[in-house]
């Protein structure tokens, strides 16, 4: 670790003059992702801002149509909250089986969904479920959001402050971990929006994606028969040493499909 | 007394309070006056020449203390890390031993080969000087493989070694397993690999070093299974130091499953480098560098062959296996493909003919040497695999297969062809008693169960024999090992009757404090808590090779229960004086002793305090004093025997492998502790587990990069994914040692492997399967399943 300067702003003010103080400053949520690169020396900022001090950064909303998640609300909090375990399971489970306690009690869904690493869990909660990603400087549609690997559509200096999750009518997620890290190697999304289905994929290719092939077969009908017999194609899926493309590939269709058989099976209909 | 604290006892471990209460003694924890930090500059290159090192920039950066070379070793006459243990191969050749510099002269060859070593005032400046030194490489093409690395034309490790071959060898009798084959009825015949592995002790290596200029002494604070022979091979072959003037202390170490059995370039570089800068000097490895500098295990290549009669009556074993060196030869390297693992071919079976040839092969990667097991689970591998091809192809029941080869209970002594002779065991006895724990009758009603919730359930057997106590002297020295390896220990009764012991092996998990604790206390009659066993202190212990290959108990120990009768001769003499009997009348029971047919006697601890305060003692006779010690050499091997099964339960659709059963049954000799036996047993268990379902060190086939080089990629088992694992243990003690203990530390990674892998082929063998290679991960096992054309129709 090289040495930083490590500022702990009480306001969003100071928080966004302390990054535009200078241009290799970074902005630290839970530290599960920066801490270890900084570990290692693969990143190298002149300051660390620290968000966990700013208030109104932290908590559960509760809305008619929306639960509001604050950008430095950690993982442990999400998964263990009321209304969410009532009206949105789902997002509840994927936050409870992020990591282990210690990431959990730690790690923050705004550094999570500003991180956009490509084996995250929440990015496809935010894609499938039409989430909206409320900035220092407004909001920012899921859909457009995730551009690339480790990219999202932040400017320099803009603070994630809250994610905005519809609530759908059902939902359920289904990851296959890596057998080492424990990050998805596949994670599947599966929301049943006023919109339609909305299928998301992570861990499988550079960046989190809407499955197309899936939504419209689940449109047609929702179950799991629907997604028999589809094949997925391997084109910019990611293969390393614990999974080649095909076998990704294979895994999107399984983890669809018992997603919608958990969907179906939970029997809540919002 | 003896009951709850003596041999037999489950006694909670002494050492554990300081472990789990974060008080005890690590090398990283050693702080002394004026320390600075080193930090090593690393190889990104698995193989270059080395041009220029331009430290210039660097020395001049804030903190540094000095930034050193194999060019400044070289100035000082440093010499290269030595082996300890080479081979002779066919026609006599020895194994080649090229120069293995502490920090690299002309070539790198492998990713981490440490290229200088930066000292500084802190960490922090270490590091930052340790990126400013320039080192300039001229790439060369690496060769990482084995098979590759014996191609015609492959690139050459060494300039004067153009085959890579370190050492070509055999073993057996190949006429006579020749004929034996010309005779089969059936023959089975299997290719497979043993998977590399990094051994990753849960403490990464550290070594501080300081310099006495006023008595010209050194002292190493070390991660070390073997203190001595650091002391020994860093004083006599890289240092030339003198051996009265090195202190080498392993203090509390955080395991070492072979990984810390080395003498490693660092130990050496931080010795010296703190004489050089007359500052002590602290180096502790970090997790993603320990991938690039702890030796590395197992990497075998191997084609095996088995000749059966029509009855399935093994005739000959044939075994060809080529096994991976790394860039230099670690300090054991040659000894454990070889002789650990040839000579452990014929099992528990009665195979009349073996012949198994190794080639040893040099390539751009981290040198291979011992890992928990160490020759003898790639052994077993290679000898189970093929047991089941062939029982399959007969179609013969796996357990009844065994059976019919199985060496006869009366047998014993059992003469192997490959140079072992079995003092004892009962496999067969194992082996009925692991197939009732599991119930191997009723398991076609399990699979029935695990097919309706459409898994496929696998069941999987091994029965095996492994050698370690390692060793008898004689015979290791006549298979090339450059030292002895006997055990030495000491038992020192303080005025009071305490009593400190001092051991030459070393505890680096094994729970030595309150194993040692209950021989002494079994035999003196003491309590353990009046018991204090030190070791990993070369000031402090006499002599000792330390603790690897099963070896603590059955050497070290019988060396302490011989050093503890000393004491108790002595204390009979100085009893029967103050008893005013004659020696032969005084006997010793209890802690105490008594004049047989009367009712005197003293108590052991009378007998201590007369030692030491001999107002009334025949000193014209005894000398004072009661300390006592002793050297063990071993007549034998130990040979631990047992018999494994594990059910595995497979997910067609993602290929994930669950272990859901396992049985251990291990004849490991007399159990001094019953809990820290079933501990190691289990222990060894998860850790081949891991060999064969989840671990595996990938290197990239072309640039010599090591890609599975944490967490992230290297997959270490973890408590979720076992069940509840059934130890029992089914003893005959060694016949040639006082305590008749024969070892438990890898047995459970010796037999684990080759039963979860039995499982695992058991469970696909209606597609057709006959292998799988370890280790049996979701990606490779869909891959079998898919192209077998069924993963897709599950539910």
């Amino acid at each position: 670790m090289r040495t930083f300067d490590y500022v702990r702003p009480a306001t969003l003010p100071e928080a966004l003059s302390a990054l535009a103080a200078s241009p290799e400053a970074r902005a630290l949520g839970g530290g599960m992702s920066l801490v270890p690169a900084l570990k290692l020396r693969l990143a190298a900022p002149s300051a660390l801002v620290d968000l966990r001090g700013i208030p109104e950064l932290r908590g559960i909303r509760i809305t008619d149509d929306a639960i509001v998640i604050g950008a430095t609300t950690t993982h442990a909090d999400v998964a263990a909250h009321p209304a969410i375990l009532d009206r949105l399971p789902a997002l509840a489970a994927l936050a409870g089986g992020i990591g282990d306690p210690q990431v959990r009690n730690c790690g923050t869904i705004g550094g999570v969904v500003a991180n956009n690493d490509p084996s995250a869990d929440y990015p496809a909660a935010l894609l499938a479920l039409g989430a909206s990603i409320e900035t220092s400087r407004g909001s920012h549609a899921a859909d457009d959001f995730f551009t690339g690997m480790f990219e999202t559509a932040l400017a320099p200096g803009e603070i994630v402050t809250a994610i905005r999750f519809p609530i759908p009518k059902q939902a359920a997620y289904e990851k296959f971990k890596s057998p080492a890290s424990r990050y998805a190697l596949v994670g599947v999304f599966v929301a049943v929006t006023a919109g339609g289905v909305r299928v998301a994929v992570t861990g499988a290719a550079s960046c989190v994606f809407r499955a197309e092939m899936i939504e419209s077969a689940l449109g047609e009908r929702l179950a799991p028969e629907s997604l028999e017999g589809l094949r997925f194609s391997t084109d910019g899926l990611n293969a390393d040493m614990h999974a080649d493309a095909p076998f990704r590939a294979h895994l999107i269709g399984v983890l669809a499909r018992r997603a919608v058989s958990k969907l179906l099976a939970t029997g809540k209909v919002n | 007394m003896n009951a709850r604290t003596g041999i037999g006892a489950s006694l909670l471990r002494k050492e554990d309070l300081r472990f789990v209460t974060g008080r005890g003694n690590y090398v990283a924890d050693i702080q002394r006056p004026g320390m600075a930090i080193g930090v090593f500059v690393r190889s990104p290159h698995a193989h270059a020449r080395l041009l220029s090192i331009d430290t210039t920039a660097a020395k001049a950066m804030p903190g540094v203390v000095g930034i050193y070379t194999g060019a400044d070793l070289d100035a000082d006459g440093v010499g290269g890390l030595p082996c300890a243990w080479p081979v002779t191969g066919k026609g006599n050749t020895p194994s080649k031993e090229p120069v293995h510099p502490a920090l690299a002269r002309g070539k790198v060859r492998h990713v981490g080969d440490p290229v200088a070593f930066v000292v500084a005032d802190t960490m922090v400046q270490a590091k930052n000087a340790a990126e400013a030194v320039v080192v300039e490489y001229e790439p060369l093409p690496a060769v990482v493989g084995v098979l590759d690395a014996l191609k015609p034309g492959a690139t050459a490790v060494f300039d004067d070694i153009p085959d890579n071959v370190c050492v070509d060898w055999e073993v057996g009798d190949a006429a006579a397993t020749d004929a034996a084959f010309a005779k089969a009825a059936h023959v089975a015949r299997l290719s497979l690999v043993n998977n590399r592995l990094v051994g990753n002790p849960m403490e990464p290596r550290a070594a501080v070093a300081e310099h006495d200029p006023s008595r010209g002494s050194h002292t190493l604070w070390t991660t070390s299974q073997f203190p001595h022979i650091v002391k020994l091979l860093m004083g006599n072959f890289v240092l030339h130091l003198p051996q009265h003037k090195i202190r080498v202390v392993s203090p509390d170490v955080g395991g070492g499953f072979g990984v810390k059995q080395f003498h490693y370039a660092e130990e050496a570089v931080v010795t010296w480098a703190a004489k050089k800068a007359l500052r002590p000097v602290k180096w502790v490895c970090e997790r993603s560098e320990g991938f690039l500098s702890d030796a590395h295990g197992r990497d075998h290549v191997t084609e095996a062959e088995l000749a059966l009669d029509e009855r399935g009556k093994f005739l000959g074993l044939r075994v060809r296996t080529i096994a991976n060196m790394g860039g230099y030869l670690s300090t054991f390297g040659p000894n454990i493909p070889t002789n650990l693992y040839g000579l452990l071919l014929a099992g528990v079976y009665t195979t009349p003919a073996i012949y198994c040839e190794v080639k040893a092969v040099f390539t751009n990667t981290l040198p291979v040497d011992a890992y928990r097991g160490a020759g003898r689970p790639e052994a077993t591998f290679v000898l189970e695999r093929i047991v089941d091809v062939a029982a399959s192809e007969m179609g013969i029941d796996k357990a009844e297969i065994r059976r019919r080869n199985m060496i006869p209970p009366d047998a014993y002594p059992y003469k192997t062809p490959v140079m072992m002779e079995y003092d004892s065991g009962d496999p067969g006895g194992c082996l009925d008693r692991a197939l009732a724990a599991i119930d191997w009758t009723g398991f076609g009603k399990r699979r029935a169960e695990s097919a309706s919730r459409g898994k496929l359930r696998g069941i999987g057997l091994t029965t095996y024999i492994e050698a370690c106590g390692l060793a008898p002297s004689r015979i290791a020295t006549r298979l090339g090992a450059r030292g002895g390896l006997f055990e030495s220990a000491t038992v020192r009764v303080h005025p009071t009757g305490d009593v400190t012991v001092l051991m030459g092996t070393h505890s680096h998990g094994q729970g030595h404090e309150t194993t040692c604790s209950q021989i002494v206390s079994e035999r003196l009659g003491i309590p353990p808590e009046n018991i204090e066993v030190v070791f990993g202190d070369t000031d402090r212990v006499q002599f000792g090779l330390g603790t690897y290959g099963s070896r603590s108990a059955a050497v070290g120990g019988s060396a302490l229960a011989k050093a503890t009768d000393k004491v108790i001769v002595k204390g009979r003499k100085i009893a029967a004086h103050m008893l005013e009997a004659s020696e032969e009348d005084v006997t010793f029971a209890d802690g105490r002793f008594s004049v047989a047919g009367t009712d005197l006697s003293k108590t052991f601890q009378d007998v201590a305090l007369m030692a030491h305060y001999p107002v009334d003692y025949p000193l014209e006779i005894l000398e004072p004093g009661l300390e006592e010690q002793a050297f063990y050499d071993p007549v034998n091997f130990t040979f631990p025997c047992g018999a494994h099964i594990a059910e595995v339960e497979i997910d067609p659709e993602t290929g994930v492998v669950s272990l859901v059963d396992y049985v251990a049954v291990d004849d490991v000799g007399t159990v001094i502790n019953p809990m820290i036996v079933d501990g190691q047993i289990v222990g060894g268990i998860v850790q081949g587990v891991g060999q064969a379902l989840f671990e595996d060190c990938v290197y990239d086939e072309s640039s010599g990069q090591l890609l599975s080089g944490s967490f992230m990629d290297y997959c270490l088992p973890r408590a979720d994914q076992f069940p509840q694992i059934t130890v029992q243990t089914h003893v005959t003690p060694c016949t040639h040692n006082a305590l008749g203990v024969k070892g438990c530390g890898e047995v459970g990674t010796i037999a684990s492997p080759a039963t979860v892998i039995n499982a695992v082929v058991d469970a696909l063998a209606h597609l057709g399967v006959n292998h799988v290679d370890m280790p049996a991960s979701p990606n490779r096992v869909w891959r079998i399943i898919n192209d077998a054309g069924f993963g897709q129709t599950a539910k």
